[in-house]
Parts: structure tokens; C-alpha cells; sequence
């Protein structure tokens, strides 16, 4: 953003102080991931810096924490991430179906009492965890499924559906429906329409909710906590167990892999919203 | 065509209105139908439960069901004086059964809430009704406890007798039903919940501020640089809004502590004394730090879509029709964002309000809000129906919030990034 060259000294200096302000608060959002990273790399099993990374020196740096987190005696690390993935990839998919149909249902012009179901749909983001978490556990215990990966699915369907329907009626939203028509006055049945042009132009939509979804499955302690016995045990409740107790390098190591995740999902994210924007002919 | 009725016909022979009627139901019905099974789902294992919390906050069968014979003798007693035969005997009778059934116990802890040193009464009562003779069970009853002369005692358990309580709710803001049935507080140094419900607001209210005024300039930014850059610039805020809240805070869990990076830097710049580290963690300015960090991405994002979509030439309209840089900013520009300002704010304080890991790690005793006593009455006291009460008026509060910013911007305005 350079400024023209006629600008008054005071607006210049304005100017570089507002720069200077929004490097500070970039600063602040991402500065603190990468504490993370070196730190779990430690030698030493304490979390600050020692004397020896400080010098860089190749002896303060090891893969210890890493070793310990896989290979690591009565290892809670292996069943939880197996478990997070479980549940995660589960809930997504419940997810995606639910919420694209309903989404689906819900773009229609014949859809009676929009507001209301919409309200009802996306609650479940609106009501803070806490109390989706109460009523959730009161449900699971109730029906004999407290404890169990189902119920802790089943949850999170319900903490991600919003999502899905949220992206879906989005994307919907610039959906020309002349084109469905087009196909079934050519003879395609309506599944034959959803599968081969709805679904294609919506996928976008769908994946990017299904992300949201996953996330929001694969990163949720608040509802596991209440749910969870000591098989179903998550990635999040063994890291807030664990930050409860003793904060250990290992917990940084696992932090680190988390960190990469979010990476390669922001990536597949950003990647689909940009084609999404493409085939939604959104050009900017 | 039939001329005679004057209507239109399909080649059906039905009339045209009717076959677009029953087309419009057959879609109702086919857009319904696709909607219906989350709608289910959701009425079924989450809207259900809401409701289901609110009979558990009243709820008070309890007592009721223990002492049945007790409550139907009582029904004639006005309370004013000691009852009278019958009802010691129900009593009596109630209490036996429960002693066999060694049920005992909770009826004791349950009056022992109603009325201070109920506990020990009862189990004395407990001990020596074994050998308690027939008949005349008023006097035997006395005999055993100089309280159960006192009729504060039964006035203590008549007041248990309806099956629905609000007493949760009043314990939720620090008050009481007191003997004499008025609505009083609890004396000062038990009033708990209330400092909780102001703190867990102004956390939420001073976080939200934060959040809009560290979110504000760079959303600004985000949205005026030339796309190359501020996609780049935009990873910034995407990459924690993608990261696991518990990532993130222990992040800030290292960054704070007394030996950490932040005050490290405070003694080498010669603020703080190295052998007077301040305490940043554990208390209410982790919390702050921490949640603003975390929650800034949801202020960040409604409001950049916002001011994407405000073209600059309003400004240097503003600007060539004699307005100073600031008077354009405040009289054209800052207006069209207040959509994405409603929207950010009411995300981040909604989110803000029902927080609950953060605090719990990095709160330490003072930094603690209202959620973190929710959970420790699901978890720790199992007083479920307490919790189940405190949840609604969180609850309350949300929707609230969320009608009246409904009523002023409208929730449509609403975008996920």
C-alpha cells in the first residue's frame, strides 16, 4: 500500500503507525504457535529455553520427546489418536450426509417455515459448549451410551452439522437451478440429477463444511470430557489432562503434529474456496 | 377448455389452480422431507435434553418420594406449632423403612441443606427408633432429641414437601428461601456465584473489546491490500483459527509462566527485576491474554468480508468533496461496517461467555467464569440439577444477547470467513 506522493507528513506518520500496529497484532496471532516449535525439540526436559539452544548448539536439540510420544511407556498418545481419528472421520461423514441434505431441503423455495428450522439446525453453535455438553450427557446417559464412541459420535454430529449446513446453503445460494431442470427435461431421474450436476457444484461447499466438521470433532474436549470413560479417551482430553498436570515436552511434541495438521487442512481449505469461487464464476 | 366454468383446465381435465396446488405440496413435502431427518436427530438428542435440564433444575421429588406418609399427614398442619400425633407417627413409619432400605443417609444430607445440625438429629433418630414401642411416637420422638421440640425442624421439612423447587435458581445468584419462606441473600462471605456471573461478563465484554480493537485495523488492512499480499497476510489469521484451542493454550501456558519467554523479555528490557518476575498466569490477565489471542480469528473474519465489499471510491468521494481522512473514515467508512463489527462482536462475546477450557488452565483460582463451575458441579458435587439451573440462566443470557442483536442487525448478516 504505498502511499502517493503528495500525502502530508502527519498521514504519512499515521499511516506507518497503523502498519506498525497491525504488525504487532499479526504478530500477536501467530507468534505463539512457534514457541511451540523449537521448544519440543528440547533436550531438557524443561520448558524454556536452555543456554545450549540459545547457542544453537546441535547437543541441546534432540528428538527425545518425539520417541516418547510413540514410543513412550504406558503411551496414552497411540489409543487416543486412534481413537480422535475414529470418532472425527465418523462424525464428518454423519455430518456431511445430514447436513447437506437438510441444506438441500432448506435452499428449496417450497421450504415452509424457513427462519424457525434454520434457528433450530444451527443452534447447537449459538449455545455455548458447556450447556450442549450438559444436555448432550444427560441424552447419552439416559439412552446407555455415555462412554461409548457412538455417543461421542453422535454428538459431534450434532456440534457439526451446523457447519455443513451453514457452507452448503452458500453455496446453494449462487446455484442456478435452470440447470437441474435442463437435466430432468432430458430424462434424468432426480438421483441421477443430484449425483451428476447438483453434487459436482456443490462439493466444494460440502468438503469445506465437512472440514469444519472435522475439526470441530477432532479438536472438541468440552462434550468428550462429560462422555468419555477411560477407552474412549481423545487427543484433546489426553493434552488437557495432561496441561492440567504436568505441562511435559511431550505434550509439545504431540503439539507440533497438531500445528502440521492445521496446516495441510488450511491449505485443502483455502485451495477449495478458491475453486469454489472459480466455478461459482466469483472472480475478483 | 370448458368455457362453461370459465376455469383453466390441464389435459388432465383437472383444474390448473389444483394441479399447481398439489405440485406446491408435493415440494413442501419432497423439501421437508430432506430436512426432516437432522431436524429429528437434533429435536431428538439435543433440543429434548435442553428441556429435559429445566425439569432437572426444579426438580425436587426427592424428599417427596421418601417421606410420603409424612407430607400426606402434614397437609392439615398450619406450621405453627409442633404437629401433631399423626404426623410423627408418618414420620415415624417413613423413616423405618428408609433406615432398612439404608436410605437413610441421603434424606439426612437433603434436610441438613433445609436446616443446619439436621444431619446429626436424624442419625441419632436412626439409632434409637429400633427400640421404639408402639404408639404415642410424639412423645418417644422427643425423647430421643431436644430438637424435634423445636418446630423450626418440621417447619424445615414441610417447606420440602412440593415436588418442584426454584430454590437452584436462587442458589445460582446467592440467595435463599429462609424459614419464614422470604427471598433473602446468603450471608456475604458464601456470596460466590454472583462475583462469578459479573466476572464471567466482564471477561466476555472486555475480551470482545480486545478482539475489536486488535481486529479492527488489520481486517482494514487485510481487506484494502492488493490480493498477492493479504492472502498471504491472511494465513496470519487463518493458521490459528485452524489450530487446536489446546495447542494454543498451552502455547500461551509457555509463554506465560514466571521463567517464560514473555518475562523474560520484561527483565531484559529492565521493566521487571529478575528475582521479581510477575505472576502473568493463573490468574485474570491469562485469561485475558489468552482468550483474546484465541478468539480474535472470529472477530477478524466477519469483519474482513465485510469491508471487502466496500468499495474505496466511497472514500475518495468522501475525501474530494472536502472531507479530512478521519471525517471520511468516521462518516462513510465506519458506518458500512457495522454489520461485520455486530457480527464479530456477538461471536466473540457469545464464545467469550460459555468459555471453558482456557479458564480452567490458565485462569488459576481468579480468573475462573461461570462455566468452570458448571462443570465442576457435573464433575466434582454431582449436584446435577444445580448445574443443570446455572446452564439455563447462561442459556438465557445468550439468547438474550442473540434477540437483541437480531432485533438491531439481523442475524442473516452472519458469515463464516
Amino acid at each position: 500500500m504505498a502511499l502517493p506522493k503528495y500525502t502530508e507528513p502527519h498521514y504519512r506518520i499515521w499511516h506507518y503507525f497503523y502498519l506498525l500496529i497491525c504488525g504487532c497484532v499479526f504478530f500477536f496471532l501467530i507468534a505463539p504457535l512457534f514457541v511451540i516449535f523449537p521448544l519440543s525439540f528440547n533436550a531438557e526436559e524443561f520448558l524454556v529455553f536452555s543456554d545450549g539452544m540459545k547457542r544453537l548448539d546441535p547437543d541441546a536439540f534432540s528428538l527425545r520427546w518425539y520417541k516418547d510420544m510413540i514410543y513412550g511407556t504406558k503411551n496414552p498418545w497411540g489409543l487416543a489418536a486412534r481413537n480422535s481419528f475414529i470418532i472425527a472421520i465418523f462424525a464428518t461423514l454423519g455430518s456431511i450426509i445430514l447436513g447437506t441434505l437438510a441444506a438441500l431441503g432448506l435452499s428449496s423455495r417450497h421450504m415452509p417455515y424457513k427462519g424457525l428450522i434454520m434457528a433450530i439446525l444451527i443452534s447447537p453453535m449459538i449455545v455455548p459448549l458447556i450447556i450442549s455438553g450438559v444436555a448432550i450427557f444427560f441424552f447419552m446417559a439416559k439412552v446407555g451410551l455415555a462412554a461409548t464412541h457412538l455417543g461421542i459420535i453422535l454428538a459431534h454430529i450434532i456440534l457439526g452439522t451446523p457447519f455443513v449446513v451453514i457452507t452448503v446453503t452458500a453455496t446453494l445460494s449462487g446455484f442456478d437451478h435452470s440447470i437441474t431442470r435442463a437435466a430432468s427435461s432430458l430424462g434424468s431421474s432426480p438421483y441421477n440429477t443430484f449425483m451428476k450436476i447438483t453434487l459436482p457444484l456443490i462439493l466444494p461447499g460440502v468438503i469445506s463444511g465437512g472440514l469444519f466438521a472435522f475439526v470441530t470433532s477432532f479438536d472438541e474436549v468440552v462434550v468428550v470430557l462429560f462422555l468419555a470413560g477411560l477407552d474412549n479417551t481423545t487427543i484433546p482430553i489426553q493434552m488437557w489432562t495432561g496441561l492440567r498436570e504436568q505441562l511435559s515436552p511431550t505434550i509439545l511434541a504431540v503439539a507440533t503434529c497438531l500445528i502440521i495438521l492445521s496446516v495441510l487442512i488450511l491449505l485443502t481449505a483455502e485451495l477449495l474456496r478458491r475453486r469454489s469461487e472459480r466455478l461459482r464464476g466469483i472472480n475478483r | 377448455m370448458s368455457s362453461e366454468t370459465g376455469k383453466i383446465l390441464t389435459t388432465d381435465g383437472i383444474p390448473l389452480e389444483e394441479s399447481l396446488k398439489q405440485a406446491e405440496k408435493k415440494n413442501k413435502i419432497k423439501a421437508f422431507l430432506l430436512v426432516a431427518p437432522l431436524l429429528l436427530f437434533l429435536i431428538i438428542t439435543y433440543m429434548i435434553p435442553i428441556g429435559d435440564m429445566f425439569s432437572r433444575s426444579i426438580d425436587d421429588k426427592m424428599v417427596t418420594n421418601m417421606l410420603p406418609k409424612t407430607y400426606k399427614a402434614m397437609e392439615n398442619w398450619d406450621g405453627k406449632e409442633l404437629p401433631p400425633e399423626e404426623v410423627f407417627e408418618a414420620f415415624y413409619l417413613d423413616y423405618k423403612i428408609l433406615v432398612k432400605n439404608k436410605t437413610a443417609g441421603k434424606l439426612q444430607t437433603q434436610l441438613n441443606y433445609e436446616k443446619n445440625g439436621f444431619k446429626s438429629v436424624l442419625k441419632k433418630l436412626a439409632r434409637k427408633q429400633k427400640k421404639f414401642e408402639e404408639g404415642n411416637y410424639k412423645e418417644q420422638i422427643m425423647k430421643v432429641h431436644k430438637r424435634w421440640r423445636n418446630v423450626e425442624y418440621w417447619r424445615a421439612i414441610k417447606r420440602r414437601a412440593p415436588s418442584y423447587t426454584y430454590s437452584k435458581y436462587l442458589k445460582g445468584i446467592d440467595m435463599y428461601s429462609n424459614e419464614d419462606g422470604k427471598i433473602v441473600q446468603v450471608s456475604e462471605d458464601r456470596r460466590i456465584h454472583r462475583i462469578l456471573w459479573i466476572r464471567t461478563v466482564e471477561v466476555a465484554f472486555f475480551v470482545t473489546l480486545f478482539c475489536f480493537l486488535m481486529a479492527y485495523p488489520i481486517a482494514h488492512l487485510l481487506a484494502t491490500l492488493p490480493m498477492k499480499y493479504s492472502n498471504l497476510l491472511m494465513i496470519c489469521v487463518l493458521l490459528p483459527f485452524w489450530t487446536s484451542l489446546l495447542v494454543r493454550t498451552a502455547s500461551w501456558m509457555i509463554l506465560l509462566q514466571q521463567q517464560g519467554i514473555v518475562n523474560d523479555f520484561f527483565v531484559w528490557t529492565g521493566l521487571v527485576a529478575d528475582d521479581n518476575r510477575p505472576e502473568m498466569m493463573y490468574n485474570k490477565t491469562g485469561t485475558y491474554v489468552a482468550m483474546t489471542q484465541i478468539l480474535l480469528p472470529f472477530m477478524v473474519l466477519p469483519l474482513y468480508s465485510v469491508m471487502k465489499t466496500i468499495s474505496p471510491s466511497l472514500m475518495r468521494a468522501g475525501k474530494s468533496l472536502g472531507a479530512t481522512p478521519a471525517v471520511a473514515f468516521f462518516k462513510v467508512y465506519f458506518p458500512l461496517t457495522i454489520p461485520g463489527i455486530g457480527a464479530g462482536c456477538l461471536l466473540v462475546f457469545i464464545l467469550a461467555i460459555g468459555y471453558y477450557i482456557t479458564p480452567a488452565l490458565v485462569g488459576g483460582a481468579s480468573g475462573t467464569l461461570i462455566s468452570n463451575q458448571i462443570a465442576y458441579h457435573m464433575k466434582s458435587t454431582l449436584d446435577w440439577s444445580f448445574a443443570s439451573a446455572m446452564g439455563l440462566m447462561l442459556l438465557t443470557g445468550v439468547l438474550a444477547i442473540y434477540w437483541i442483536y437480531n432485533k438491531l442487525v439481523g442475524v442473516d448478516n452472519i458469515k463464516l470467513g
